[in-house]
């Protein structure tokens, strides 16, 4: 099933809608309401609705004092900007304090590829990882956003929330729920488990699901829930098919790979391959072109998987 | 636009009795550093005649500390001068006074900077530049909700060279936030030197006039000055208030040196200052 909404459009719809119930929800964004597709959140609700400016510093602190007069608040801008350049707050004001502030990061990744190195986000899973009592997710697709956008609005504490720039195919029907810190099993598996998060889900699905068409039992898992880590899963993952494949749009260093090979070198190694973006500067190129290059789409994530059952 | 005074019950002490209550907690200050040998003497000591006139005249601190509607919000963005501030929270009774023993001792909550841990901290600070967004933030959302309040943000002067804090000041006046008042603590030294050698930041009341606030230039011991910059609000504009002070302000030997940053007494040093503000007291 194609999808036609991308994930920051479901994020935005599904926020204006509870918005429109609970008066506490405020969005607050930096000269990115296009980019975030906040315009309609702000026309009709510009009580709730905090215009920071080109000042990503001053939108995350703003947003931790905002939250300590009792509002829901969700600052929102490009990922590149809100994870970088306003990180300090983040650590201090949002997640040591604990503010109840929710940090949504768009077109993250690669979405903006043919724009440059300033504008890619391939740190923000290792930098935000660090961070104490900061829940981090990366959802994979319109449907798992619009569900987790309701569980964050319930959701008491701090998080970073990346997700892309473009509309991406449908992974989940649309009444499928989802637990915060908990995986997803698309697919059970003996021989092999696919490890995947965001954007990389759906590219997953398909390599998945041609090894099965070939008779290859492969599992597939989305670890929507970077942190806190759903360590059960991994471990069982790891013990019931002995070798896992993860999958990242993020830097090697850091993401969702490494999360799980420190889990498994302390537990129980297993032989594992760990796929995203190399430690160099990446080329210039649209997500479409990207992906091949640097192996994370459905072919390249195909190829890494037969290497490593037939291992 | 006229300057109003605000209509508010101020406490009924004199000037001189809130000078010996900020002497009282210069006298806390010299013995939490000395004790911990920790700390960051000098801009607590510039600051506290600050902080008592808000704690003790202009803020009705009984209701902040029960979250009384409408009640005021303090945020302590230079978060390294903290000793004054937990021993005003102590005087208060936000925590019991016998805790300031454990300032800067293994496991406190009491830390060197501020943690939201400690009753009465709205926000932990400590990096610079931080605390004035937040209380924009705070200030935002109590106009937002129509709740009254005002909220006091203390700045230190070194801490004007982040741009962060002109990020904050630009949507304050962006947002006519006439609930807030930025206060920066103005005793020229930083920790290496003078503010003007270090990073120039005169003419600052004029920086803050430019970001839309109504900017008052004040003596920042006289407690007749500071009260009157402190309750008075412009309609659709915030205040800053620029207080000059001395750094070390109380103990004669460490006045006006940037070494005294975060120097600590030593025995003799210590016993002298005890006496200095002793005398003051008169309880000696």
């Amino acid at each position: 099933m194609a999808g036609t909404v991308a994930c920051r459009k479901a994020f935005t719809e599904e926020l204006l809608s509870l918005a429109k119930e609970d008066a506490s929800i405020y969005a607050v964004t930096t000269d990115a309401s296009g980019s975030v597709t906040l315009g309609d959140f702000a026309k009709e609700l510009p009580g709730q609705f905090v215009e920071m400016g080109i000042a990503e510093q001053n939108a995350v602190a703003c947003g931790a004092g905002l939250s300590l007069t009792g509002l829901n608040v969700f600052v929102c801008g490009p990922a590149c900007f809100l994870s970088a350049r306003s990180f300090e707050q983040v650590k201090v004001d949002v997640a040591y304090n604990h503010t109840n502030v929710k940090l949504i990061g768009v077109s993250g990744g690669l979405s903006y590829g043919p724009l440059g190195t300033t504008h890619t986000t391939l740190h923000d899973i290792a930098q935000m990882r660090a961070l104490p009592g900061l829940t981090v997710l990366l959802p994979a697709d319109a449907a798992q956003t619009r569900a987790l956008t309701k569980d964050l609005v319930r959701f008491e504490g701090p998080a970073y929330v990346r997700m892309g720039r473009g509309a991406v195919p449908d992974v989940y029907a649309p009444d499928e729920t989802f637990e915060i810190g908990k995986a997803k099993h698309l697919y059970e598996g003996d021989e092999l488990t696919v490890i995947a998060c965001g954007e990389t889900v759906y590219h997953a699905k398909q390599a998945v699901e041609r090894l099965r068409a070939e008779g290859r039992s492969v599992a597939l898992l989305d670890l929507f829930t970077l942190k806190p880590l759903d360590e059960q899963a991994i471990l069982d993952a790891a013990r019931k098919t002995g070798k896992l494949l993860t999958v990242e749009e993020h830097i090697v260093n850091g993401g969702l790979g490494a999360a799980a090979a420190q889990l498994l070198a302390e537990h129980n190694p297993v032989p594992m391959r760990i796929l995203g973006l190399p430690d160099e500067e990446i080329v210039a190129g649209e997500s479409t072109e990207l992906f091949p290059r640097y192996g994370i789409d459905s072919n390249g994530i195909y190829e890494a998987a037969k290497k490593l059952l037939n291992a | 636009m006229g300057t109003v005074v605000k209509d508010h019950t101020l406490g009924n002490q004199t000037d001189a009795q809130l000078a010996r209550k900020a002497d009282e907690m210069r006298l806390s200050v010299a013995e939490m550093t000395f004790r911990s040998k920790a700390g960051h003497i000098g801009g607590s000591m510039s600051e506290l005649d600050l902080l008592t006139a808000l704690f003790y005249r202009v803020i009705d601190t009984e209701r902040m500390k029960n979250k009384g509607p409408g009640r005021d919000y303090f945020v302590l963005s230079k978060g390294h001068s903290s000793e004054g501030y937990y021993s005003i929270l102590a005087d208060w009774g936000f925590f019991p006074k016998e805790e300031l023993k454990t300032y800067a001792q293994y496991e406190t909550r009491l830390m060197c900077h501020p943690s939201r841990k400690v009753p009465g901290v709205e926000i932990g600070t400590g990096a610079l530049g931080h605390g004035v967004s937040v209380a924009v933030g705070i200030a935002l959302g109590l106009k937002r909700q129509n709740r009254g309040g005002h909220v006091y943000v203390l700045m230190g002067d070194g801490e004007q060279a982040e741009g962060s804090v002109w990020e904050a000041a630009m949507a304050a006046g962006n947002y006519g936030l006439d609930n807030l008042t930025a206060i920066v603590d103005r005793n020229h030294l930083q920790i290496s030197g003078s503010t003007e050698n270090v990073m120039k930041l005169d003419p600052l009341a004029e920086k803050y006039r430019a970001f839309g606030f109504d900017a008052k230039e004040i003596n920042g011991h006289d407690f007749g000055e500071i009260t009157g910059a402190l309750t008075s609000r412009t309609p659709g504009k915030p205040t800053a208030v620029i207080a000059n002070t001395i750094k070390g302000k109380g103990i004669s030997f460490i006045q006006n040196q940037a070494v005294w940053h975060h120097k600590i007494l030593s025995e003799e040093q210590y016993e002298q200052a005890v006496r200095e503000i002793k005398e003051r007291l008169g309880d000696l």
